[in-house]
């Protein structure tokens, strides 16, 4: 697997606070690579690094170089709207606009200028098929999103990122709100979605990461401890303080 | 750092204490069967005979235990391999009981008969393999590695014991077809001893997985 994301010796600090302490991690091209770790270890800030969402909170600094297929994401001629089309985000929470389920989908792509009806339905088409919602909503696209259950609504904001055609998609505790069944279509859909795109998630169900993911690295403090396979880090971690933390001892 | 997992801990160190629990009915198991072979005692025979239940009770009780805590707990890593180990070694102990029957079965078909020939070599196997499985239990108890692989090397004693065993024996059948019977009930006991040492080694083996997460092959 190739390496996409290349992070190297990378800081970050919120004002005097030291949230990211030389992280150096290179995440592999369409595979999924969970980062686990207790509240506060910095896995969500680093999450949000990589489209840049960071650049939003007053008082963040940021040393160190993230190249994302050999750019670097924090040069000054980085537009922040291209990087954001090419690096979806999926949140916690659904988020979907107070909009048909159509005009959801179709959002991104008319924001960058798409126009044409055929080549918008196109579009809506695709992108909820790849989030597995097609079936569910095809006959009522004009109905409002909030008619969606909560694990529709989460798979809309998943198609909703997948329409402006990304490379990567960010997940920050993309299951957390919802229901098991509703969870489990989400690591499904993650699963399939990985041959075409890069998944990088959070999340604080440890065994989604080793359900779900290829690579798993765990943060503690601002640092990475460890990073490896998910089946070596769940059977058989290197380090004390990985183990400590996937078998319930803190966090 | 709290702990913050009563419950399970709870479990695995119930699990932990029934594998010792069964090593060292195992060992009186095996003791008391080579004892009444040496003696020809028939009441001792019955007595690890009708004991043997107990045996397999504990093995359920384990394999219980580590499934309520897979369902329950959903463990990972070291937690894991405790628990599929204790599995494993809950087994091989419970084969060890049984073989510890199976010598008290042949004295209880030796039925008090005169022996052909003085038993030296097989009480030493015995005392070996006792030995074993005392260390394979030692070596689970304080997750000691080296141990298990220096009390795996003594099975190499028991292998070259048995093979000196049967060649006698068969000697002996050779010599008096009379003797058949009873040499080769004593062969067999040499067979239990030596898997007896097998299953040992087996432990042994457990224990370096559930320390280290490899699975060497110590039954070399």
């Amino acid at each position: 697997m190739e390496a996409l994301i290349n992070i190297n010796q990378l800081n970050l600090y919120y004002g005097a606070f030291h949230a990211l302490k030389n992280v150096t991690l290179t995440i592999p091209e369409k595979a999924i690579t969970a980062f686990i770790g207790p509240s506060g270890c910095g896995k969500s800030t680093l999450l949000r690094t990589l489209n840049r969402m960071n650049d939003m909170i007053p008082g963040t600094r940021i040393e160190g170089g993230l190249s994302i297929g050999g750019t670097e994401i924090y040069s000054n001629e980085v537009d922040v709207e291209t990087l954001r089309k090419k690096v979806g985000m999926v949140f916690q929470q659904p988020n979907p606009f107070p909009k048909s389920i159509y005009d959801n989908v179709a959002y991104g792509p008319r924001l960058h200028g798409i126009t044409g009806k055929k080549q918008l339905d196109e579009i809506v088409e695709t992108s909820l098929k790849s989030a597995a919602l097609w079936d569910e909503v095809k006959d009522h696209l004009k109905r409002s999103a909030f008619g969606l259950s909560g694990g529709q609504q989460q798979r809309l904001c998943i198609a909703r990122a997948l329409a402006v055609n990304p490379s990567i998609l960010l997940m920050d505790e993309a299951t957390s709100a919802l229901d098991p069944i509703s969870t489990l279509k989400i690591e499904e859909l993650a699963q399939e979605l990985k041959d075409k795109y890069t998944i990088v998630m959070v999340t604080h169900n440890m065994h989604q990461a080793a359900r779900v993911s290829n690579q798993t690295v765990f943060f503690l403090n601002g640092e990475v401890v460890e990073y490896s396979e998910t089946e070596k880090l769940f059977s058989n971690p290197s380090d004390q303080r990985t183990e400590d933390y996937i078998s319930g001892r803190f966090g | 750092m709290m702990t913050k997992r009563k419950e399970f801990d709870q479990g695995l160190e119930q699990l932990h204490n029934l594998i010792i629990e069964m090593g060292n009915f195992v060992e009186q198991a095996l003791a008391d069967a080579i004892a009444a072979l040496k003696k020809g005692d028939l009441e001792q025979a019955k007595e690890v005979i009708a004991n043997d239940p107990k045996l397999n009770q504990m093995e359920e009780k384990i394999t219980e235990t580590g499934s309520r805590l897979i369902a329950t707990q959903q463990p990972v890593a070291k937690d894991l391999r405790r628990i599929l180990s204790a599995f494993k070694i809950a087994s091989d102990l419970e084969r060890m009981g049984d073989l510890a029957v199976d010598v008290a079965k042949v004295v209880q078909r030796l039925d008090g008969q005169p022996l052909i020939k003085p038993l030296i070599d097989l009480p030493r196997m015995a005392e070996i393999v006792q030995t074993m499985t005392y260390e394979s239990i030692q070596s689970f108890i304080q997750e000691n590695v080296d141990l298990a692989y220096k009390m795996a090397k003594d099975d190499d004693q028991v292998d070259a014991l048995y093979g000196q065993i049967t060649r006698e024996l068969y000697s002996l059948m050779m010599e008096n077809p009379r003797n058949i019977t009873q040499a080769s009930l004593l062969s067999f006991v040499g067979r239990y001893l030596e898997r007896f040492g097998d299953h040992a080694t087996n432990i042994g083996e457990s224990v370096v997985y559930l320390v280290t997460g490899s699975r060497p092959d110590l039954n070399v």
